[in-house]
């Protein structure tokens, strides 16, 4: 697979904050991207950069090959922003039809576009409506519409599904998929790892304005795995403890186990088979997302403090 | 430029399709003409006529009062300070001086108020009675004194007109026009600089708390979003403006069916009870004396040009700024408030100097306020229709492109930065920090 977006060596400082400071990482062609992070990691900076909102301090954005251009790119990214929105008083087709002619698109093919997705996600009965009469979660599928119809090769949600019933939720993440499939590259910014874990091919994670995790979902976890393993027999052996592990949880027949260092999972196996217990399942315990990002951003003061950087 | 084409488009078509626009595009100019018609014509129906009793004791003066619209004269007998009520007046006019020769204390008793100019007025009339007896006395028959009178009064014995020269040309002079000219054109750049600006303004304020300015700047440039805001609300107000002078010509035409000149004439003359009522009297017979004399005695070919451009670069000078300012601002109107100080500040102080100007065309205080382009728009609009020398018209339309270069380049950076800026109260010192930062 061929990388879409390349980062390197990424540095945006404020006066009061080193927001991005060094950050590098490649995205592949049609993959899910998860872009990680507590409040205040730099994130939305990143993205901000991405996007050519803001030009960085130092270091290069490649996108397809070519060096990222915030005036001719605009047609390749779309980008939904946690802090979105609309103008309330225009009515709904026309502000699709808006903002898709800013990205680029002519008049007819906008038209054509917008059509197609307001079938797609059943909105055709809005069009002469205002923007301001629609619910929270009709007008966040207005947005993700705007944000996808001019088919960017890039595309930027951050926080997409906050305030989405579990229904709409599916609806866009279907389409997230879909669009993956076709090609684009999904960018997607979130505290919800659950969301990522489902979602998510590849994972960056980042803190204090450093990377501080790179790589895909189940390379992330085997990295992070504390060798425990589930382990349900039929009947307890009669000498419950061996060398090999230690006991971390025990109810009824089902154990948790830790095994220590020097063993191998299958020496747990041997003990039990040896014991004459039967094994009715026994499987490893891999740290959710979840965890693994509270264990590497725990230490972290909640609030991001200012620092002050030598001009 | 295709994309501001696109952004100057929605804004323009938004706000002219909104009712406020058509509401107010025609309750301006009839709010206007009410306003300067309603008050020629209260001033000619509705004044009060006081009536004086006059106690003369020197008998000089006993029926030589005339009276006037807004004081009416009586001679009863034996009236006092204590009584001049009861008898039915409102108040009492005692000569005192017995003794011809020596000048008179006179002394005017009323409850209510007289006007400064009614007070003035009474003043003349005792004067010109005096002067009256006095040439009398010195052999003046009576007859002559008013063939005299007759003779200064009457339109042929003097004809009176003031030129301006500038070079070779001579033009005639029109000051009460020019005035009448100066304000209403100084005025309504005023309004529009307000009016205009805070559209801007809110409509920064609206794509920032509405969460869309992210949305939009990942399209477009900042700069882009700022520009085709200002430029389409300035189309908007062409619009309007255009539409004003089509409605007021026809309400100007309407107006002289209704109101014969005469009765403003009329108006005109009791002035000096209400001297608050002379320029609007002055304005409306302007108006409809306009059918012979607007069109020849005053430069349109210029004024109408310099109109525009003012109009248009004074709101593109501040506009940029008012866009600053809203691109700053939270959900809280009070903080718009104490950051469009600074803005509104220069804008009422033109106002000031324009009325200073108008009394005062050439001199410094107008020159620097038509020339600095804080102030210009308004100041030098009220200096146009009594005519202004080229090279400062030259200056200060320069001036006030570099102006509106400099504002929007300055405010195109603060906006940039406080459009994206959510939650944090923002202070004059970090906007100027912004402004001049470097990239």
């Amino acid at each position: 697979m061929s990388t879409i977006l390349e980062i390197k060596n990424l540095k945006k400082y404020f006066s009061s904050q080193k927001a991005v400071d060094d950050i590098s990482f490649s995205i592949e062609k049609g993959s899910i991207f998860g872009l990680l992070g507590p409040n205040g990691a730099g994130k939305t900076t990143l993205i901000r950069m991405i996007t050519g909102i803001f030009y960085p301090d130092a270091g290069s954005i490649q996108l397809n090959g070519k060096k990222f251009d915030p005036v001719t790119d605009v047609i390749n990214i779309g980008y939904m922003p946690e802090e979105r929105g609309l103008y309330k008083k225009m009515k709904v087709g026309e502000q699709a039809m808006y903002l898709a002619q800013l990205k680029g698109m002519r008049k007819q093919e906008a038209f054509a576009q917008v059509k197609l997705w307001f079938e797609k996600f059943e909105m055709q009965s809005w069009w002469n409506k205002k923007v301001e009469d629609l619910s929270k979660g009709m007008s966040q599928k207005l947005q993700f519409v705007t944000t996808v119809l001019h088919e960017p090769k890039l595309v930027i949600l951050d926080e997409p599904f906050s305030g989405l019933d579990p229904v709409n939720s599916n609806l866009i993440k279907d389409e997230i998929y879909n669009l993956a499939q076709k090609g684009t590259t999904i960018i997607f910014s979130t505290h919800r790892m659950e969301q990522v874990e489902e979602i998510c091919d590849h994972i960056v994670l980042v803190n204090k304005g450093h990377k501080i995790l790179d790589g895909t979902v189940r390379e992330i976890k085997q990295q992070f795995k504390q060798h425990i393993f589930t382990a349900e027999v039929d009947q307890l052996p009669s000498a419950l403890e061996h060398n090999s592990f230690s006991i971390v949880k025990k109810e009824g027949n089902n154990l948790t186990v830790k095994i220590n260092d020097g063993f191998k999972s299958n020496d747990v196996l041997m003990h039990f088979i040896n014991q004459q217990s039967g094994i009715v399942a026994y499987h490893e315990i891999l740290p959710s997302l979840n965890e693994i990002f509270i264990r590497l951003v725990e230490g972290t003061p909640t609030a991001r403090q200012f620092e002050a950087i030598p001009a | 430029m295709n994309k501001i084409w696109i952004i100057i488009k929605r804004e323009y078509v938004t706000r002219v399709r909104n009712k406020t626009f058509l509401l107010s595009t025609f309750l301006f100019p009839l709010l206007m003409f009410a306003l300067i018609f309603g008050g020629a014509f209260i001033g000619a129906n509705g004044t009060e006529q006081r009536k004086i009793a006059v106690n003369d004791q020197s008998g000089l003066y006993r029926n030589n009062f005339k009276d006037g619209s807004s004081v009416a004269f009586g001679y009863p007998d034996a009236v006092t300070r204590d009584n001049y009520k009861d008898k039915g007046f409102e108040g009492i006019l005692i000569v005192y001086s017995a003794d011809q020769q020596k000048a008179d204390s006179v002394r005017l008793y009323t409850e209510k108020q007289l006007g400064l100019s009614t007070d003035e007025a009474i003043k003349n009339q005792i004067q010109k009675i005096n002067e009256n007896r006095l040439l009398m006395e010195r052999g003046v028959t009576r007859n002559t004194l008013d063939s005299i009178k007759q003779l200064s009064e009457s339109k042929d014995a003097l004809n009176y007109r003031s030129y301006q020269v500038r070079g070779a040309e001579v033009k005639e002079d029109n000051k009460k026009l020019a005035i009448v000219i100066g304000y209403i054109s100084g005025f309504i750049i005023y309004i529009v600089l307000f009016i205009y600006g805070a559209a801007v303004m809110r409509g920064v304020m609206e794509e920032k708390t509405n969460r869309i300015a992210e949305v939009m700047v990942s399209s477009v440039k900042p700069f882009q979003l700022m520009l085709g805001k200002i430029i389409g609300i300035a189309a908007v107000g062409l619009t309007q403006l255009f539409l004003w002078i089509i409605l007021i010509f026809i309400l100007s035409s309407l107006s002289s069916l209704f109101i014969s000149p005469e009765v403003l004439e009329e108006a005109q003359k009791m002035n000096e009870s209400m001297p608050s009522m002379a320029s609007n009297n002055t304005m409306a017979l302007s108006f409809l004396e306009g059918k012979t004399v607007l069109f020849n005695s005053v430069n349109w070919a210029l004024v109408i040009p310099c109109f525009i451009f003012y109009f248009l670069f004074g709101y593109l000078f501040y506009a940029s700024l008012f866009a600053a300012v809203g691109s700053v601002v939270n959900e809280d109107p009070q903080e718009a408030q104490s950051l469009m100080l600074p803005i509104t500040l220069p804008i009422v102080l033109g106002i000031f100097i324009m009325i200073n100007a108008v009394q005062n065309p050439g001199g410094s205080l107008a020159f620097w306020g038509s020339v600095i382009p804080f102030t210009s728009p308004i100041v030098m609009m009220s200096r146009i229709p009594f005519g202004v020398p080229w090279w400062q018209l030259g200056i200060s339309m320069i001036s006030l492109i570099i102006g509106f270069l400099f504002t929007t380049w300055l405010s195109a950076k603060i906006y940039r930065t406080g459009i994206l800026l959510y939650g944090k109260k923002v202070t004059l010192k970090e906007m100027a920090k912004w402004a001049f930062r470097k990239a």
